[in-house]
């Protein structure tokens, strides 16, 4: 191992630095899994995303602009509506927080990278590839048809025929691995990659915004995804989920929706916020008043967000007194809301008031906001939302709150931060006109829609008569819509000019409190050149002066060691160093695997199933080649990182990212099951046409056979673990643990095929199915872990000193065995226990 | 309530240009302050009226007594309806209303989920497939209305209107027994 270099000159350390940290010229780009890199194409990808969005709505209000206009049918009509709505939702809004976030956070919390830049990466794969099957499928003529929230029936196989549901479900659903990668990458690397000396209670407030809404879409995105899966297998194999004749229900499909949908649009809303938060103390000049009362609101937000789904259903015919209680919740979420708005104002009161183009967009923030959250509170009222629901005014409202909250913000985060993407000054000649254009074309737009709501215009209709009286108001809202594409079009031709022409600048332009601009302008690959101790909290810092001494390597790992990417692990609650995170290097594995992730889900839609397993089987057996190398194969020992201080290298630390993103997987794996469960419970409590004609013929070996397996796998993991480290014999454990997998898997494959009845004939029965497959999924998983670790073991990149393997393995077979038990209980002793 | 969004709207608007040009007076009040009044106070002014005097108004609107019923089938692309109180009259698109009468609209579906919505009578309520919806209503002075379906039902959902007549007792009575629109063959 070669001693560090000494750093003598900043020239030097950029130089040795790029060499290890640069993606290559040319093809390789496609290798590439930087922050920096990954996070601009999720912000280009995603604003590409939204001109086709808007193109679709430009469409949608040159159709309505005039009674029975004939330049749209139903058939197309129905289809632009969808995909405008599907769009705007999982392939703008919420990759581009996605990659606002990859970009930022680093550069804040002073790391260089994040945990997992080849998990980036994928999600961006997966996330574009599934962007261009539901845009393929819009050029095709055959994209989604039933809404951006599929209800079904309607999107079942009998009232939507033809593949272009599948598209939808599929498409999104990969779209979403690629949101969950987000999550799980976002959590890790605020908890575990800051700055020595950033402890939570001193993180800028961007990230407690980030880690908030990454816990929310931990929870989150898994219900619909299940949803989504159900739908499939009830279109693809007729397992009736949510088929009311054969003992599904059409509301479970509501429900597992808007448990995600609600939260979704907080999730949406945060970083927006998280980004406010950034840019009013940068113009008001003083940090950002209220912290902790802010930190507080978010956290509230979120659980309030997750308990007021309902509000979306409230003319479904759910109980009135029910209703009320999530009308309370719903009005509930305006006091975070509060909050923030007046930790803003307090902040622009106590400071000294800057004006500039990000600071004008943040006025249109809360004019636009404010009004969509009053007509929030109103549609929270049952009854003004059973008038309402499903009019133009709901259109109206949330497009107040997703334009006002996330547009706005994001068009002043854009103006805010370009400079720093550049490295090119922000000029004023075009964004001035620009913004008036948006703000008077939105609300011309739009604040019509809410009285052509409560004129009773319905959502969805692709014409009307013109005696209804809602002829001139949906012509104005279309020459509105006009000018507010305009307006998009200038900003769109200033972007260009300003990265083209504008001066450069040096360092910290705005004058700013934050780490990411003591970065140098446009960023170096590994971000900052040495890394800092951070002593106060982290939004005011004088990064002009901080800038140039990282640059001088005065920080931490201010040197080249044996060409790893470096950066520091830091203690959670003390942040404290506590390891070196040596990060991979540039791979076309992600892009690989993404691709055939790809194909396994076109064959899927396109019912090839045979191809699907087979590509899934692939994309198995390329994340346990991909983890053959991960971490390192001998022990190091602690190493310097420079001011004197040590700290081994993360796969001999104690808690290094992967065991907490195993933790956050399981979060995640949590939600979903909790979902599942939630749902059989569902459709034995509320469906119709229960209880089933016949339930499951288990006998007593077979669930004492799988109990028994699903109880020896974790016993098998912990010996393996105890063998490590008295270093014994860790093999014959890793092949009792196979061994217990495969007995319990054929149990259970045994007691689908035999003893349940067919799972197309009732809800029970393939709720059934669905809860026992989960649970063969799992110990399949579990599977890999161990071929993995067989693997592993014997390249030396598991040792008794780096056992994160068998950690991660062990905590794999916990849950199985948990959630297994209780899966295995609800199919086989619920029946027994209802029907006696 | 427009009123009252109106005033919440000028007072947040107002208090922005009131820091941005006017900061010295705005900065007279703590941070502490701005947040307790504005964040917690405010809202909790607003709000729990808000909420109880709805939920009021919801439970009147809650069918409890008996009132005559009309049943309303959905199915992909009409409305059929049906009054048990009239010897099973059956009538397709057009829905007779009795005038200042309660009654309750019994809502289903044969095929997927539609809703029930007169604008200018009452609010909404879903037909879903496999289960059965109440709304209650009570029409005006007699004269033509305008329904239609409120939740998106697939390629002819902007086509599934019908019409509403509402009338007086006796024409109401009339209006079920002419045979006129008795259901067709």
């Amino acid at each position: 191992m070669t001693a560090p270099m000494p750093a003598t000159s900043p020239i030097r350390l950029h130089k040795a630095l790029t060499r290890i940290w640069a993606t290559g010229p040319g093809w390789q780009r496609l290798a590439a899994v930087n922050h920096s890199v990954v996070g601009i194409r999720f912000m280009v990808t995603a604003a590409v995303f939204f001109a086709i969005g808007g193109m679709l709505a430009m469409l949608i209000r040159a159709q309505l602009a005039t009674p029975g206009s004939a330049f749209l049918g139903p058939e197309i009509y129905n289809q632009i509506f969808t995909m405008h709505g599907t769009i705007m939702m999982f392939l703008f809004a919420i990759p581009m927080l996605e990659g606002l976030a990859l970009y930022m956070l680093p550069k804040m919390l002073g790391a260089r990278d994040l945990a997992f830049p080849r998990l980036s990466a994928y999600g961006y794969w997966c996330y574009l590839f599934g962007g261009m099957i539901l845009i393929g499928a819009l050029v095709a003529g055959v994209a989604p048809q039933s809404g951006w929230f599929m209800y079904t029936p309607l999107s079942s196989d009998v009232y939507s025929p033809g593949i272009n549901a599948d598209v939808w479900l599929l498409g999104v659903t990969f779209v979403e691995i690629s949101a969950l990668t987000m999550a799980v990458e976002l959590t890790v690397s605020i908890l575990k990659l800051r700055a020595p000396g950033m402890t939570l209670a001193r993180m800028p407030i961007f990230a407690w915004y980030i880690l908030v809404t990454a816990l929310m879409m931990v929870v989150g995105f898994p219900p619909l995804i299940l949803g989504s899966i159900l739908l499939e297998m009830e279109r693809a194999f007729g397992l009736p989920f949510f088929d009311p004749e054969r003992g599904g229900d059409p509301l479970l499909w509501q429900h597992l929706f808007w448990l995600f949908g609600h939260p979704e649009v907080y999730i949406i809303f945060l970083p927006a916020a998280g980004a406010l938060s950034t840019m009013i103390p940068t113009f008001a000049q003083r940090p950002l008043v209220g912290y902790r009362a802010v930190v507080a609101s978010i956290i509230v937000m979120a659980f309030l967000s997750f308990g007021i789904w309902v509000h979306h259903m409230f003319t479904t015919g759910i109980p009135h007194l029910a209703l009320a209680f999530f009308s309370l919740g719903s009005a509930l979420v305006a006091v975070p809301t509060a909050v923030q708005m007046f930790a803003w104002l307090a902040t622009l009161a106590h400071g000294r008031p800057r004006w500039d183009v990000p600071m004008l967009y943040i006025f249109g923030f809360i004019a636009v906001f404010v009004c969509g959250g009053l007509t929030g509170v109103m549609l929270a009222m049952v009854p003004f939302n059973w008038q309402a629901h499903d009019s133009y005014f709901v259109v109206a409202h949330f497009h107040y709150v997703l334009v006002g909250g996330f547009v706005f913000p994001m068009l002043a985060a854009l103006y805010y931060w370009m400079p720093h993407v550049t490295g090119r000054l922000s000029v004023h000649r075009l964004s001035v006109p620009a913004f008036w254009m948006i703000f008077a074309g939105f609300n011309v737009t739009f604040l019509t829609m809410h009285l052509t709501g409560l004129l009773g215009m319905p959502r969805r209709v692709y014409t009307y008569l013109g005696h209804e009286g809602w002829t001139g108001l949906n012509l104005l809202s279309s020459v509105g819509s006009f000018v507010l594409t305009m307006g998009f079009a200038l900003i769109a031709a200033d972007i260009f000019l300003q990265r083209r022409f504008a001066p450069r600048f040096r360092r910290d332009p705005w004058r700013a409190g934050t780490l990411e601009w003591a970065t140098p302008t446009p960023p170096a690959a590994y971000g900052f050149a040495s890394l800092p101790r951070i002593d106060v909290r982290a939004d005011s810092l004088s990064p002009f002066d901080i800038g140039q001494q990282l640059a001088a390597g005065e920080g931490y790992l201010g040197m080249a060691r044996n060409g790893w990417q470096e950066t520091l692990g830091v203690d959670i609650t003390t942040a404290e160093p506590d390891q070196i995170v040596i990060l991979p290097r540039p791979t076309y594995l992600p892009l690989i695997l993404a691709l055939v992730t790809g194909v396994a889900v076109l064959s899927m839609l396109f019912k090839v199933y045979v191809l699907a397993i087979l590509a899934a089987i692939a994309v198995a057996g390329l994340f346990v080649w991909g983890a053959r190398s991960s971490g390192q194969p001998v022990d190091h020992g602690p190493l310097p990182i420079g001011h004197g201080l040590s700290a081994p290298p993360h796969p001999e630390a104690a808690t290094s990212p992967p065991v907490l993103a195993m933790g956050v997987t399981l979060i995640a794996d949590g939600a979903f099951f909790t979902s599942l469960i939630f749902g059989v419970i569902y459709l034995w409590l509320v469906a119709p046409n229960w209880p089933p004609p016949e339930v499951i013929e288990a006998g007593l070996a077979l669930p004492l056979i799988v109990a028994a397996g699903l109880v020896a796998g974790p016993i098998a993991a912990r010996g393996a673990a105890a063998a490590l480290r008295g270093k014994g014999s860790v093999m014959p454990w890793l092949s009792a643990q196979a061994v217990a997998l495969l007995t319990t898997l054929a149990a259970l494959v045994w007691l689908i095929a035999v003893a349940l009845p067919d799972p197309q004939t009732h809800g029970y029965a393939a709720a059934s199915f669905a809860l026992l497959a989960y649970v063969c999924l799992h110990l399949g998983i579990a599977g890999l872990f161990v071929i993995s670790n067989a693997n592993r073991l014997r390249s030396g990149h598991i040792a008794p000193r780096r056992d994160h393997d068998l950690r991660l393995t062990r905590a794999w077979q916990d849950f199985t065995a948990l959630s297994g038990l209780i899966a295995v209980g609800f199919v086989v002793i619920l029946p027994w226990l209802v029907t006696g | 309530m427009i009123a009252g969004s109106t005033a919440l709207f000028a007072l947040m608007v107002g208090l922005f240009a009131l820091v941005i040009w006017r900061p010295h007076w705005a900065a007279q009040v703590s941070g502490r302050s701005w947040i307790i009044w504005g964040g917690l106070v405010l809202p909790a002014l607003v709000l729990p009226p808000l909420v109880v005097v709805s939920l009021i108004a919801g439970e009147r609107l809650m069918p409890s007594d008996a009132v005559p019923r009309i049943e309303a089938e959905a199915r992909q692309w009409h409305w059929t309806f049906r009054y048990p109180d009239h010897g099973g009259a059956e009538t397709e698109g057009i829905l007779h209303l009795p005038s200042g009468q309660p009654v309750d609209i019994v809502i289903t579906s044969l095929d997927v989920i539609h809703s029930f919505w007169v604008p200018r009578l009452a609010g909404k309520m879903d037909a879903v497939p496999g289960r059965v919806n109440v709304l209650r209503v009570m029409a005006g002075a007699p004269g033509p209305l305008e329904g239609l379906c409120a939740e998106f039902c697939g390629l002819d959902h902007t086509t599934m209107r019908f019409d509403v007549q509402v009338h007086d007792p006796e024409g109401f009575a009339a209006a079920l027994t002419t045979p006129v629109f008795a259901p067709p063959p």
